[in-house]
């Protein structure tokens, strides 16, 4: 009985791993030429599994009834939330990418499969309120990112980013390990309540330790400054739809993952976890936004928007209350809408012959030759700069406002001065495409199923997007509290 | 007695082909003497009681690390007289590291001992069951209370296969020389014999 109700409980990622399992087969008979069938199915299954979460984040579940194996895994409102985002990015990834590959032959049908692996992956991370159950989640959406960033294996930017990533991220691994089987020797258990138990009152060096690692390594899956380094040229070399990928989806769910294990395992150590959140924010913030000012490559200027992006996210986490998780998730969501839709963008920028174009110079003057193009492009830069009419602002908003609210009037006012710096490389690129003389190198046209998403994504952010507020807000808080609500 | 006589013979023997896994001159002996090593290893983890150990020593150590590590040897052609050579140069930095390793252990040892250590005490969830062997143990735990936790591990495992497929595997063209009876069957005269009219002065285009 109880295991059926475990079932139960995790039905996406039952569908999500025999969805897998059957492409791979269908992939291995029908060959390259189902690649694109092979897309869209998966994408339908994402659909189906986004549809069978969704109720279960209305109505805000928690508590040991979505508790499942024996506490390895819980299906409550708070890992519904992320793996709604989860699904919906993933999706995103899956659409911009037959096209993008189909023109150098080199789509194969393994590439939705592996997406599909790795959204399973981040929904164990997501959902995971053991030690063991997160490593393997971590590892499932790892090792499925390695291999996609060296997608194109016959380009050697994408092979030397797949090759950076696995070496970097293994070691990062292997700093996770380390603090993981340190709480495990100082606590007795994996699991993360008996672990915030054990943790109570005054900790051992050696706990300290255990927490420092397992935050170093949770850091370095968000990219946050001091472990960022891979950043900028992993996202550089992959194929442009894995960058839009590791751009969203697995920010979620390493997001996700650290408030779950900062808010719970070690929930009653925050002070011990709160400076180096702190700090890990506002490097994040700072490095990001200086960092991003002399790039001239586009999807390197996005990886050091993503990380100043992270810590925004972070200082949060840093408020260590509802509230503050709340905001975190209400960032997130407009976050994955930013980044998916600026991708889109980037991935419709094409030469005559249809070679991506990913040079800055190169879009200059895109305002008279791709009008409705550079419009979508500008709207996205004016909302990850935080400019009040669109929807990018208020992720700000909610988060500072967490902040101040929580006593942390100095963080916010550091924050909002690095997010001024951080405006200056984004409102650069609409200069570029508004004001400079045209380039006259984008050309290419595009497949209509860009241009919805592309459409969908800047209407959520658009002013449009206020409309959603009360409603996002209230699905946030119920999703936050039920963080809050197993921790107690 | 026979306890005792068995633990030295094989204690002995692991000593004994370690070191000559690091004296040999022939690299296919290093790894044989090594395989012994594990062998007698393994018989060391039966005496103290650990089954599950001594199996896995013998099915993932000799079965699969030492068949790789014989492979690797004898599919690369390596010079081990050259990488032989520096050894005297870098033994003062090798005892050094091997010291610091020594006293590292020591002290951790010594701390360890000294009760100045808080270790948590286990939850219990892995005591083995009463009157069973550790095998039996290991497998109610895995394939019971940690199922879901086994099999997602499988689909990692997956998931690496499928990596290495992908970024290796090359389409083959076909064998030259091969003879496609089907595709010659197939072939009808209209697809090989076009009837042209080619214009004077104009060449004709296949």
């Amino acid at each position: 009985m109880e295991l059926k109700q475990s079932l139960g409980l995790i039905a996406p990622e039952i569908l999500l791993s025999i969805a897998s399992l059957v492409l791979l087969l269908v992939s291995a008979w029908a060959g390259d030429k189902a690649s694109r069938a092979i897309s869209v199915v998966a994408c339908f299954v994402l659909g189906a599994c986004f549809f069978i979460v969704a109720p279960t984040v209305c109505a805000g579940v928690a508590g040991p009834d979505v508790v499942a194996f024996n506490g390895l895994f819980t299906a409550d409102a708070f890992s519904g939330f992320a793996k709604l985002l989860i699904f919906a990015a993933t999706g995103a990834a899956l659409v911009m990418a037959p096209k993008f590959f189909e023109r150098t032959n080199s789509m194969m049908p393994e590439f939705p499969v592996l997406i599909l692996l790795a959204a399973l992956g981040m929904c164990l991370m997501v959902s995971a309120t053991d030690l063991m159950t997160l490593y393997i989640g971590l590892e499932l959406n790892s090792l499925a990112s390695y291999v996609l960033a060296a997608f194109l294996r016959n380009d050697e930017r994408s092979a030397e980013a797949g090759i950076k990533y696995f070496v970097l991220g293994a070691l990062a691994s292997g700093i996770l390990l380390f603090g993981m089987s340190l709480t495990y020797g100082f606590t007795g258990s994996t699991d993360f309540g008996t672990v915030r138990a054990a943790l109570t009152g005054d900790m051992s060096t050696g706990a300290m330790f255990a927490v420092v690692f397992v935050l170093a390594g949770l850091a370095f899956k968000i990219s946050a400054v001091p472990f960022h380094m891979w950043t900028p040229d992993v996202y550089e070399g992959s194929p442009t739809p894995v960058t839009a990928f590791f751009a969203t989806a697995p920010k979620v769910a390493a997001v996700s993952l650290l408030m779950r294990v900062s808010l719970d395992a070690f929930g009653m150590q925050a002070d011990a976890w709160r400076q180096i959140v702190l700090f890990v924010a506002l490097a994040s913030i700072v490095v990001g936004a200086l960092g991003a000012i002399g790039q001239s490559n586009i999807k390197r200027l996005m990886a050091f928007s993503s990380i100043n992006n992270v810590g925004f996210i972070l200082i949060g986490l840093v408020t260590g209350t509802v509230q503050g998780a709340s905001a975190m998730l209400v960032y997130l969501a407009i976050y994955i809408a930013m980044t998916a839709g600026s991708f889109l963008a980037i991935i419709m920028m094409k030469d005559e012959a249809g070679a991506p174009v990913e040079k800055i110079s190169d879009i200059a003057g895109l305002s008279r030759t791709k009008p409705a193009l550079a419009l979508c492009l500008a709207m996205m830069m004016f909302s990850l700069a935080g400019i009040p009419p669109l929807f990018g602002f208020w992720g700000k908003f909610v988060v500072f406002q967490a902040a101040v609210e929580a006593n942390l009037v100095a963080l916010a006012a550091i924050g909002i001065a690095a997010s001024v710096i951080g405006a200056f490389y984004y409102l650069k690129i609409v200069k570029v495409m508004y004001f400079d003389e045209p380039a006259d190198v984008v050309k290419g046209q595009s497949d209509w199923a860009h241009w919805a998403l592309l459409i969908i994504s800047t209407a959520f952010i658009s002013p449009l997007g206020y409309l959603l507020t009360t409603w996002l807000g209230g699905i946030a808080d119920k999703a936050a509290a039920t963080l809050f609500l197993v921790a107690a | 007695m026979i306890h005792t006589i068995a633990f030295y013979i094989f204690a002995a023997m692991v000593i004994a082909s370690g070191a000559l896994v690091i004296t040999a001159r022939n690299p296919v002996h290093s790894v044989l003497w090594l395989i012994l090593a594990f062998f007698n290893a393994a018989g060391l983890m039966v005496l103290v009681g650990a089954e599950f150990i001594a199996m896995l020593l013998v099915i993932v150590y000799v079965g699969a690390v030492a068949v790789l590590f014989l492979f690797v040897v004898m599919m690369l052609e390596i010079d081990f007289a050259e990488m032989r050579a520096g050894f005297v140069k870098y033994f003062p930095l090798g005892v050094l590291l091997a010291l610091i390793l020594v006293s590292e252990m020591i002290l951790g040892i010594g701390a360890y001992s000294a009760g100045s250590m808080h270790l948590g005490t286990a939850d219990g969830v892995g005591t083995p069951l009463m009157g069973e062997s550790n095998i039996r143990s290991i497998g109610a735990l895995l394939y019971g209370r940690y199922l879901f936790l086994f099999e997602s591990a499988g689909l990692v495992l997956l998931v690496a296969m499928v990596g290495a497929i992908v970024l290796t595997h090359r389409e083959r063209g076909t064998v030259r020389g091969h003879q496609n009876i089907n595709k010659q069957v197939r072939r009808r005269p209209g697809d090989a014999t076009v009837n042209t009219r080619p214009e004077v002065g104009k060449g004709i285009e296949l």
